[in-house]
């Protein structure tokens, strides 16, 4: 067994096998992200496509950023998604149909991010580098590189939390002004509201 | 002096290897030695690709899942015979010795109820959020050191902040369960726990942040080793600021795990179950896995950051093990044996601290929602950033016997001699020796104290009353 095992399994076999896993979940759950029209089951989409990108910067032994990407993006962000659709929407499950301009835009800015991502790949050169990790403690160098030559970019970043609030309480709130109107016309009254949770 | 000088320039970890292609690649043979896996010191060689994937996967499966379960089983358990203690009531007796196995018959009635589901809830995400809530615990497991050998994954330079990663996932599945079960007491839990999560990660990361400045390193088997001199080496009695900042922690995981006093997001008392309350079955029992097996890696982590891992009190096991694993042939027997101390003496400190959690529990009323905030925004995250400037300012300013010892002999950094008292006042560290011993003293006589007091309040215990299960012989009519 052993020798027939060690014939067909070898470390780039596991390597891309784990790559090939990993890139379909990310790639998968992405799709969903875009489909889904329940904000927060696109949230749970979001959750599954940074667990496959985590998984991606553990096979290029990224782990610290793999750990980052949760922490920041799944600990913080996510959760602070679900925390402002449940803040501020007025149905437990909130849908959102995007109207026919809002699609456009949204096609327009994706393609033109598209095109940018083809290019900016093209013009990368991806032959690995070997690092050269024997002369400094890569947490060490880490901390260094972000509380130094990277401050600036490092401090902007945090500002994603703000804006992923901000973003999802629009969301959220979707059509305010129907509300104002049902609200004007008396419509949500508390056993009505009630009725409608239940 | 710059507190980088103290990272020696030559350090075998800082190889350039893949973490895959190691887990699945003799390159493994490569590792310094004290990086060699429990099965290269028994087997006496390098694994082959199959027989690391083999063994990970019969690890993962044989002993990761049952460990974990029956952890979660027996704390459980525990609990209840805590918390009867208290109320000064026997507690679970009846099924096996002392009541050991009530959780057994527990989990094989959860297995036998319905599962139910509201016909109003989001289908798909009431039904995953259980194991959304249970399988980042479980993935937790990889980076605990249980011994200077025995973790599953020794390289992982990011240990610590791994665990943080995977424990803010669970929190997911705990908003998912409230916000799926379309429910409103569920929603009130579920948004309680969402709002104390984010606030309570901020002094609980502060905390381990300032542990592992103490340190220098993230993995966590180094912090291990480096805490292998004796309980004065201990990171939590390194400096005052780290010895404040353990309390911090404490507390900071306390409200991450939702345990009372900020058990929040399920107060039966207001909110039915909270969280789960339209969960039944084994989902149901999926979520109580979830929060004993993170009860325990929250005490594992407080273990292995603040509390000197494996190590014994003495020194001991850091001191053999350094002298061991300089040739691990020869000493193949003494490795094994140490390492499964090793596991004893881990799991017996994370225990104690898991016993003190359930003891809070059952001693503290719970807050309001705006108390549990009021307490982590204007009192916990400002300790914790004083403490962080405290640690930083003495890590700058006062010069650390052990840094003094890096510098001098940079390789195995974790080979000194526990009791050699001479080496204690090199490269002017008489400052934070003295510091240290105080801390480990007040540290010692913390530990003694809760001690006595557990131990007597288990001599004085309520037992069974004999009446209970014989029938008083009723008395003969004169």
């Amino acid at each position: 067994m052993p020798a027939i095992l060690a014939l067909a399994i070898d470390a780039q076999t596991v390597a891309a096998a784990l790559f090939y896993l990993f890139a379909g979940i990310a790639g998968a759950s992405a799709l969903g992200v875009v489909l889904s029209r329940n904000i927060v089951r696109t949230a749970v989409c979001l959750l599954f496509t940074l667990v496959g990108v985590a998984g991606l910067y553990f096979l290029l032994e990224a782990e610290f950023l793999a750990a980052v990407q949760l922490v920041i993006y799944v600990g913080g962000t996510l959760i602070l998604i679900i925390f402002g659709v449940m803040l501020t929407s007025k149905s437990p499950f909130s849908h959102f149909e995007p109207k026919a301009g809002e699609v456009v835009v949204a096609i327009a800015a994706c393609a033109v991010l598209f095109s940018a991502m083809i290019m900016a790949i093209r013009s990368a050169d991806f032959r690995p580098q070997s690092l050269d990790t024997t002369q400094k403690y890569p947490v060490v160098a880490l901390g260094q590189a972000l509380l130094g030559d990277y401050l600036v970019p490092f401090e902007l970043a945090s500002v994603v939390l703000l804006v992923v609030m901000i973003g999802a309480a629009y969301l959220a709130k979707g059509r305010k002004r129907d509300d104002k109107r049902a609200v004007a016309r008396g419509a949500a009254t508390l056993s009505q509201k009630a009725r409608q949770w239940s | 002096m710059p507190p980088l000088a103290r990272i020696p320039a030559g350090r075998a970890v800082n190889q350039p290897m893949p973490i895959l292609i190691a887990l699945t690649s003799p390159i493994a043979a490569a590792a310094p030695d004290w990086q060699k896996t429990f099965f290269e010191i028994v087997s006496g060689h390098a694994p082959d690709v199959w027989e690391r994937l083999l063994a990970s996967i019969a690890l993962i499966a044989v002993v990761f899942i049952p460990s974990v379960l029956l952890l979660a089983m027996f704390s459980i358990w525990w609990e209840r015979k805590v918390c009867a203690h208290m109320q000064s009531r026997p507690g679970p007796n009846r099924v096996g010795p002392i009541g050991i196995l009530q959780s057994l018959a527990d989990g094989i009635k959860l297995i036998l109820k319905e599962d139910l589901q509201p016909s109003a809830a989001d289908p798909i995400l009431f039904r995953l959020a259980p194991y959304l809530s249970f399988s980042p615990v479980f993935a937790a497991f990889l980076a605990l050191p249980f011994g200077p050998n025995l973790t599953f994954e020794p390289k992982l330079n990011a240990g610590v902040f791994w665990i943080l990663a995977v424990l803010s996932i669970e929190v997911m599945g705990v908003i998912l369960a409230g916000w799926s079960s379309n429910n409103k007491w569920a929603i009130y839990g579920a948004m309680r726990e969402a709002c104390q999560m984010v606030s309570y990660e901020i002094p609980l990361g502060l905390s381990i942040i300032i542990g592992v400045m103490a340190a220098g390193t993230l993995n966590l088997v180094e912090l291990g080793h480096l805490q292998g001199g004796g309980i004065h080496t201990w990171i939590v009695f390194k400096n005052p600021f780290v010895f404040c900042a353990f309390f911090v922690y404490f507390i900071a995981s306390l409200a991450s795990n939702k345990r009372a006093p900020f058990d929040l997001p399920e107060s039966e008392s207001e909110l039915v179950a909270g969280f789960h309350t339209e969960y039944s079955g084994m989902r149901f029992a999926f979520f109580f896995f979830a929060e004993y097996a993170a009860m325990f890696i929250v005490g594992s982590i407080q273990t292995a950051l603040f509390l000197g891992g494996w190590n014994d009190p003495f020194g001991l096991i850091g001191y053999h093990y350094s002298q061991w694993i300089a040739d691990p042939g020869a000493h193949r027997n003494g490795l094994i044996l140490l390492n499964l101390i090793s596991i004893g003496i881990f799991i017996t400190k994370a225990m104690t601290i898991v016993f003190v959690q359930m003891w809070i529990r059952w001693t503290l009323p719970r807050p309001r929602i705006d108390q549990v905030l009021y307490a982590c925004v204007k009192v916990l995250i400002p300790a914790a950033c004083v403490l962080l400037l405290g640690a930083a300012l003495w890590e700058l300013l006062v010069p650390s016997w052990h840094q003094a010892k890096l510098i001098e002999n940079p390789l195995p950094w974790f080979n000194y001699h526990p009791f050699s008292w001479a080496d204690w006042a090199k490269g002017g560290a008489t400052t934070s020796l003295v510091v240290q011993a105080i801390l480990a003293l007040i540290g010692v006589a913390i530990a003694s104290a809760i001690t006595l007091w557990v131990a007597y309040a288990f001599l004085t215990r309520r037992t069974t009353h004999q009446r209970l299960t014989e029938a008083e012989p009723i008395p003969e009519p004169a």
